[in-house]
């Protein structure tokens, strides 16, 4: 079993009338089926409203399963009474850097993970140099959070779900409201983490170039999972994805119009490089 | 105008000040503000003064920054003492019209005037040299007592320190929603004060819904890293006096106990 | 009919420590009916540059005029600038604040002293251009999607009937599909109500893609202001600027000197994919086997 498991997960969201009784449910994740190993770099897509990010909520356990099972570590988070124990081992990233820095010095924000699973000071210590270290924000530990650039703030935020050494890390849209150099920057760390502390990563985004790299893509449609594979099994077919409300890379896009006019080259080319070779062999 | 605000803002600096227990500082900012109120002549107001400077220097924040704070409630402070010269009874220096000015009432619009400012400078200086979250973690500390009579002391301080955080980020938004208001032709400053407050529901009702987004997202990330209550919580910047916090406390009673003596002599 | 800068400075905090020149001696006119982009870096001072436009925030030093009429003279009437310069922020959860879409977009008009019915005809027709469908005209809009919210702040200001429109970042946060349609529908109102349209971007494709003319701020100056093509044939000079070309130029660069013989300056994937076609004909290359295909 996969570090992260989901077997027919379904969720609805519930509105209640006045009376607090159910007036209608939305299924907004629905049969989804996953299985991620540990230390894969997983990306998911899918438009806004897809479902992708309450499924996202569930693998820290922030919402539970209507219907269904996943496994987190091996932990059953319907079965599990101290959610929090779920929560450091899949810790989350999520898309506004204000609305999740808590703290007003970066170093102190960081601490507040560990602060929480009760870990001695000491430790606390330990733990925040190292994730500050690794997200390369040591030099900004004393600053207020205020300050600082979106990217910044972003890893800020990562050194302080990598503060509670967790097995998985969950990032929701994290480049959603940052600018091209602040998106360039939290990925870079986030890839950094996945290759050196060997972190599952699942990336949720909308951006075509921030999944060129991942081992696994999954694409989500109303609720369900519509496709799976590496990037370029998922590129290869731009005008499914556009019907999911979605594009390609450019130069996957310009690869694919060329072979529809009948230039011979291959699927699913992902980088410039890939695009040269191929015209200029 | 709301940029110049500074309580609740932090001046990073390595002085002996910063680096004192927070519990110390608060005291400290309690006892100066009881002087202040002790003290009613020259001779007391010189004393606060020395000792409100001597912080100051400590404390390594330039002047100009704790002064900016003041801007905030320089018109609260007028009024003040407008109000005090007009309306205290006495012996009448001027009259014009049917506005009295009194004696009294100079020497008590003085008096409030120095009060107000010392009172705004002695609590920027506090917050400006303690981060909101060792501020919180002081108050914590300090008031764990009341736990025993069932106030939820560790909630209200988190509570306090996540309001610090968020001011200035709100503060900037009102701005935006403004300057957003602003250019579909809202008006905020003409009309008379019942066009003016309503007026003012573009710029609140974009400033509420978004706080209270805000505060659903930051609740749901206070979660997702663990956060479950101050139960078996431990603490990254354990608070301990040092010397420098006994030192502290007997600079801080010496001047209490000047301040009494200059009250009971009637100085 | 044109909005001028001439000299703007602007500094924010003059004469303390803090001061930083957000602007330096920009000289620039929007002449009506461009389409024109504008990029830079968070901080390079487009988001300063851009309310200089509508008098929401005034010049340190310099004078920005409108149709040749300094606009902070004393007398001047900067609310009704603001009606014929309208400026759309990049979060519309800053401006909507009424129950329904529909009196939301009225307050424009509103403001403007317009009667609910003649603002409720402009609302109406402003909704319709933006592409909103009249079934939701009832909703509130703090239910609706990103992308619809989008398009009720652009429909707020649209409904004030603005010569000139400015949009900050309009397809932040948005989905690829949701992107395409906001930019489209901007194209739209461009081509068919005449409105001088400026674009504040990051994404240099879209730029490429909509705009006739393009200025690059860059700390508080315009490093350049041409067409995008020429703009992007900089784009070793940008690179320092935290700013890129849009990726077809790095590939028609790259192919060039591969040797094939296409011209580096496209920036879209339909010039790029024309070139591309017309110069493995000329040297029949043997990916064409198949012949080429019209479609």
């Amino acid at each position: 079993m996969g570090i992260i498991k989901a077997v027919k997960l379904a969720f609805d969201y519930l509105k209640y009338d006045e009376d607090g009784n159910v007036q209608e449910t939305q299924r907004a994740v629905d049969g989804v089926d996953v299985d991620i190993r540990e230390g894969q770099f997983v990306a998911i897509l899918g438009h806004n409203g897809s479902g992708k990010s309450t499924f996202a909520k569930h693998i820290n356990a922030l919402l539970l399963p209507s219907d269904g099972t996943i496994w987190i570590d091996g932990i059953n988070t319907l079965e599990e009474p101290e959610l929090w124990k779920v929560r450091q081992k899949a810790g989350m990233v999520f898309q506004n850097p204000d609305n999740q820095i808590i703290g007003s010095v970066v170093e102190e924000d960081v601490g507040f993970g560990p602060e929480n699973m009760g870990v001695p000071t000491m430790d606390i210590w330990k733990r925040v140099n190292e994730s500050l270290e690794k997200t390369g924000m040591t030099a900004y530990r004393h600053h207020s959070p205020n300050k600082l650039s979106g990217g910044q703030k972003q890893r800020v935020a990562i050194a302080g779900v990598m503060a509670m050494r967790p097995k998985c890390i969950v990032l929701d849209e994290p480049t959603a409201m940052l600018d091209p150099n602040g998106r360039k920057e939290v990925l870079a760390a986030v890839h950094q983490l996945n290759k050196q502390e060997n972190v599952t990563v699942v990336l949720i985004t909308h951006y075509m170039e921030e999944v060129i790299d991942a081992d696994h893509v999954i694409v989500m449609d109303d609720g369900h999972v519509v496709m799976e594979g590496t990037p370029r099994e998922i590129f290869s077919q731009v005008e499914t994805l556009k019907k999911y409300r979605l594009d390609v890379p450019q130069v996957t896009l310009l690869a694919h119009e060329l072979k529809q006019s009948g230039v011979e080259i291959p699927d699913g080319i992902l980088t410039t490089e890939e695009l040269v070779n191929a015209l200029c062999q | 105008m709301i940029r110049d605000i500074t309580i609740g803002q932090y001046y990073p600096a390595k002085s002996p000040i910063h680096r004192m227990d927070p519990r110390t500082k608060l005291f400290g900012t309690l006892i100066f503000i009881i002087s202040v109120f002790l003290f009613h002549s020259v001779a007391g107001y010189a004393v606060a003064t020395l000792f409100l400077a001597g912080m100051i220097i400590i404390s390594q924040v330039p002047v100009k920054f704790i002064f900016k704070g003041l801007k905030a409630i320089f018109m609260i402070l007028m009024i003040t003492m407008v109000f005090n010269i007009l309306l205290t009874p006495g012996e009448v220096l001027w009259k014009i019209g049917i506005f009295k000015i009194t004696r009294e009432g100079i020497s008590m619009a003085v008096r409030m005037a120095i009060r107000l400012v010392y009172l705004v400078i002695g609590s920027s200086l506090m917050t400006l040299t303690t981060t909101p979250n060792q501020l919180t973690d002081g108050l914590e500390k300090s008031l764990r007592p009341l736990n025993k009579i069932h106030i939820p002391v560790h909630e209200i301080a988190m509570m306090m320190s996540i309001a610090l955080r968020f001011i200035p980020i709100l503060l900037e938004e009102t701005d935006k929603i403004m300057k957003a208001q602003i250019a579909r032709g809202a008006d905020f400053e003409s009309g008379n004060l019942i066009q003016k407050v309503k007026n003012m529901v573009p710029l609140l009702v974009p400033l509420f819904i978004s706080a209270f987004r805000r505060a659903n997202d930051l609740a749901m990330a206070m979660e997702a890293r663990c956060y479950h209550g101050g139960d078996n919580r431990t603490q990254m910047k354990p608070l301990h006096y040092t010397r420098r916090d006994h030192i502290a406390y007997v600079v801080l009673f010496v001047y209490l106990a000047v301040a009494i003596g200059f009250r009971v002599m009637g100085w | 009919m044109s909005i001028e800068l001439k000299n703007v400075t602007y500094t924010y905090s003059p004469g303390t420590s803090y001061q930083i020149h957000a602007l330096k001696d920009i000289n620039l006119e929007i002449p009506d009916g461009q389409f024109i982009g504008v990029i830079g870096h968070t901080g390079s001072g487009k988001s300063t540059l851009i309310q200089h436009f509508n008098a929401l925030i005034q010049p340190t030093s310099g004078t920005v005029s409108y149709n040749g009429e300094d606009v902070w003279a004393e007398k001047y009437d900067r609310r009704k600038l603001r009606s014929e310069v309208g400026l759309v922020f990049q979060y519309p959860e800053h401006q909507l604040f009424e129950s329904d879409v529909l009196s939301d977009v009225c307050f424009g008009p509103m403001n403007q002293g317009m009667t609910r019915e003649q603002a409720e005809e402009e609302a109406r027709k402003a909704l319709h251009h933006v592409g909103f469908k009249e079934e939701n005209f009832d909703k509130s809009p703090f239910e609706l999607s990103g992308g619809q919210k989008k398009r009720v702040a652009i429909a707020g200001v649209l409904a004030m009937n603005p010569k000139i429109l400015i949009l900050d970042e309009p397809t932040a946060g948005l989905d690829p599909k949701g992107r395409d349609e906001i930019l489209d529908q901007i194209a739209q109102l461009h081509k068919v109500r005449g409105i001088t349209i400026v674009l504040v971007s990051h994404s240099m494709e879209d730029v490429a893609k909509y705009a006739q003319r393009l200025i690059v701020v860059n700390h508080g100056e315009i490093a350049f202001d041409d067409t995008p093509k020429k703009v992007f044939a900089h784009f070793r000079e940008m690179e320092p600027m935290g700013l890129a070309a849009p990726q077809i130029t790095y590939i028609m660069h790259a192919l060039k000197e591969k040797g094939l013989d296409v011209d580096p300056s496209d920036t879209t994937v339909e010039e790029a994919k024309q070139d591309i076609l017309e110069a493995l004909k000329k040297i029949n290359s043997p990916l064409l086997k198949g012949g080429v295909k019209n479609d």
